[in-house]
């Protein structure tokens, strides 16, 4: 039964997928699953590129799940793959309990248009075609009779905020509209999952941002799944639920916006998430020390005496907290009982970035 | 070591091949020229068997309404040309030789101009052929058409066919490769059928491309029916021929404006067709 429930719970299940392209591909790909060749020797031996190597991830229904990478780090290609847009070299990618590489073409035409909606950087507006008509593409080439899907079209406008524009043509919305229009487009067809290919990418970032916020709200709202490709960690961040880093074509970690700042997996990671700020990721119980350890060290605190914070705390949160009280320590409390405390050094600690573990004089 | 030995003659190949076809395949060419002259005859009867007058207003009417004020204008004042110049019959004669070359041209080129863009090699191999049809030099290809096909306005359409189909199917295979890949990419991943994708993307976005092929099919079409007047295609080509042939210079320069007349006047009208579309839409946007 659990089995069941735990497949029924994960829509997207992408398992040791590879691509590799090149005119001798599929020798390469035979070294790679016979031998385990690594991408350099790949190049080297086989003259052949590898977009994406060995990548596992799973997208869970309800949940947003970025992929963030630079340029040529293989997630455009990765996401393309979720939807066979591109063939993969080697391993499965499962959609709803279904191996979409065994579907034939007019069963994968189908999961494309009723399971999987995708949203494109560039928009991909039909520039001879109303607002209306662009929203109603994908129903249209699947046959919904006119007035059935222009309603469906208005609705899905409706949610993004464009229902005075339905008449307009592309070439008449900015930039924010028009992904606006991509995204209803999408949401038009009422895909479980949604493919976002860095859709806010060309925006400024103002519109950017509040692009992301109503995204992530009209996805939650919904109840939809997104897989949102992206080459900014900040808006992964802000957006996802979980974010799997990609480098070179592998994805090098999976995890909570706060587990890869806290915890970065390698160097790579570490560097991209210097610069972010800590202030409302790093939550209390990353930060916070065993009480014992509290004790011994300051033996005059009373820790009963200390404000309380749950372990869910941003160290936003805390800071304001412990500005409140005249102690340098807040209590975190979790069912009632006292599970940890956060001195300010902890605070600085979990601002600065350092690793949780590091030896502390206090 | 006799140098004439190393001479090629393809006519000594090519001639044996025109006369088999001709021999073997007699029936088929008369059934082709039976069918071709029956569309010319239909519309060349519909142009000129209302009177000038009609013709002109329905045709001014027409370009007024569906493209604009301007291409009203320019058709009133060419039509006006043929008929002042007294070569009306002659100019209808021409615009529907030029017509029936032109929809045969398009048939054959824009099936063949996707097939270009959707297979390189295709492509490859059509490009010399459409080399060579485009640089021969016309005269030499009204030769074999004759043979085939007899004197009159039949050869005269073949030979404008081939001379046509190059500028159309290059145009087509450049107008499919340009199409956005972004779109053909929404095709796909909104799982539409590979018709939709060709009826509601493909062609679309390709539209002024393909204008622009049309528009390039219809003026070589008229220049080379001109030329087929040497072989007694009829029409304004006849009227140069004859003022070419009797150093007439006043029949040949009127006969030569009447083809200018008409070569703006198919032009304009070809291009409007594009144009004042876009116009409605911005219209109906706005």
């Amino acid at each position: 039964m659990n089995t069941v429930k735990e497949a029924n719970d994960v829509l997207l299940d992408c398992q040791n997928v590879w691509k590799i392209f090149g005119a001798k591909s599929s020798a390469a790909v035979k070294a790679v699953s016979d031998r385990g060749l690594s991408k350099k020797q790949v190049l080297q031996d086989f003259d052949c590129v590898v977009g994406v190597s060995d990548a596992s991830l799973q997208v869970r229904r309800g949940e947003i799940f970025c992929i963030m990478g630079l340029s040529g780090s293989g997630k455009s290609t990765l996401v393309r793959l979720l939807n066979r847009l591109i063939e993969p070299s080697l391993g499965k990618i499962v959609v709803k309990g279904r191996e979409i590489a065994k579907l034939n073409a007019a069963e994968l035409r189908d999961m494309r248009a009723r399971n999987i909606g995708m949203v494109f950087q560039s928009v991909a507006l039909l520039p001879y075609r109303t607002v209306l008509e662009n929203a109603a593409f994908g129903l249209e080439v699947r046959g919904v009779p006119k007035d059935e899907r222009n309603e469906t079209a208005r609705a899905a406008l409706a949610k993004v905020g464009l229902s005075d524009w339905i008449s307009r043509y592309p070439s008449e919305l900015s930039g924010g509209m028009q992904q606006r229009v991509g995204l209803a487009r999408a949401l038009a067809a009422d895909p479980e999952i949604i493919l976002m290919d860095e859709p806010f990418s060309a925006l400024d970032p103002l519109i950017r941002r509040q692009l992301q916020d109503e995204f992530r709200q009209l996805t939650k709202s919904l109840g939809k799944s997104a897989v949102f490709i992206t080459h900014d960690l900040e808006e992964a961040i802000r957006i996802g639920d979980r974010i799997a880093i990609m480098k070179d074509g592998m994805i090098v970690q999976v995890g909570t916006a706060e587990e890869i700042v806290t915890k970065p997996a390698d160097d790579y990671v570490a560097e991209f998430v210097a610069g972010i700020s800590r202030i409302h990721l790093v939550k209390a119980h990353s930060v916070m020390r065993p009480v014992a350890d509290f004790k011994t060290s300051q033996p005059h605190c009373d820790v009963d005496a200390l404000l309380k914070a749950s372990p869910e705390a941003d160290i936003g949160e805390l800071i304001d907290i412990t500005m409140r009280s005249d102690r340098d320590a807040v209590a975190v409390v979790e069912n009632g009982s006292i599970v940890g405390v956060v001195t300010t050094r902890g605070l600085l600690r979990g601002v600065a970035g350092m690793p949780a573990g590091a030896p502390s004089a206090a | 070591m006799n140098p004439d030995i190393l001479r090629f003659s393809p006519g000594a190949y090519l001639a044996p091949a025109v006369d088999w076809l001709n021999a073997n395949f007699h029936p088929f060419f008369a059934a082709l020229t039976k069918l071709i002259e029956t569309v010319l005859g239909g519309i060349e009867a519909a142009l000129l068997y209302p009177p000038a007058y009609a013709v002109m207003i329905a045709a001014v009417l027409l370009a007024g309404l569906l493209i604009n004020f301007h291409a009203a204008t320019v058709t009133a004042v060419a039509l006006a040309f043929c008929f002042l110049a007294g070569l009306w019959t002659a100019s209808m004669q021409t615009l529907a030789l030029v017509t029936v070359a032109v929809m045969i041209s398009v048939l054959v080129a824009f099936p063949l101009g996707i097939l270009a863009s959707r297979y390189e090699k295709f492509e490859a191999a059509i490009r010399p052929v459409l080399d060579i049809m485009q640089t021969v030099p016309p005269w030499v290809y009204l030769i074999p058409a004759v043979m085939l096909f007899s004197l009159g306005r039949v050869p005269a359409i073949i030979a404008t066919i081939v001379y046509g189909i190059p500028p159309m199917l290059r145009l087509t295979t450049l107008a499919f490769n340009q199409v956005p890949k972004d779109l053909l990419e929404l095709g796909q991943a909104t799982g539409a059928p590979p018709r939709s994708i060709l009826l509601k993307i493909e062609i679309p976005s390709a539209t002024p491309t393909l204008l622009v092929g049309l528009n390039q099919c219809i003026l070589l079409s008229l220049a080379m029916v001109v030329l087929a007047g040497l072989v007694g295609a009829g029409g304004l080509g006849a009227e140069v021929t004859r003022g070419l042939t009797r150093m007439e210079m006043g029949l040949g320069l009127r006969a030569g404006l009447a083809i200018v007349a008409i070569a703006i006047l198919l032009d304009r009208l070809s291009k409007g067709a594009l144009q004042g579309r876009r116009i409605g839409r911005s219209t109906k946007a706005a």
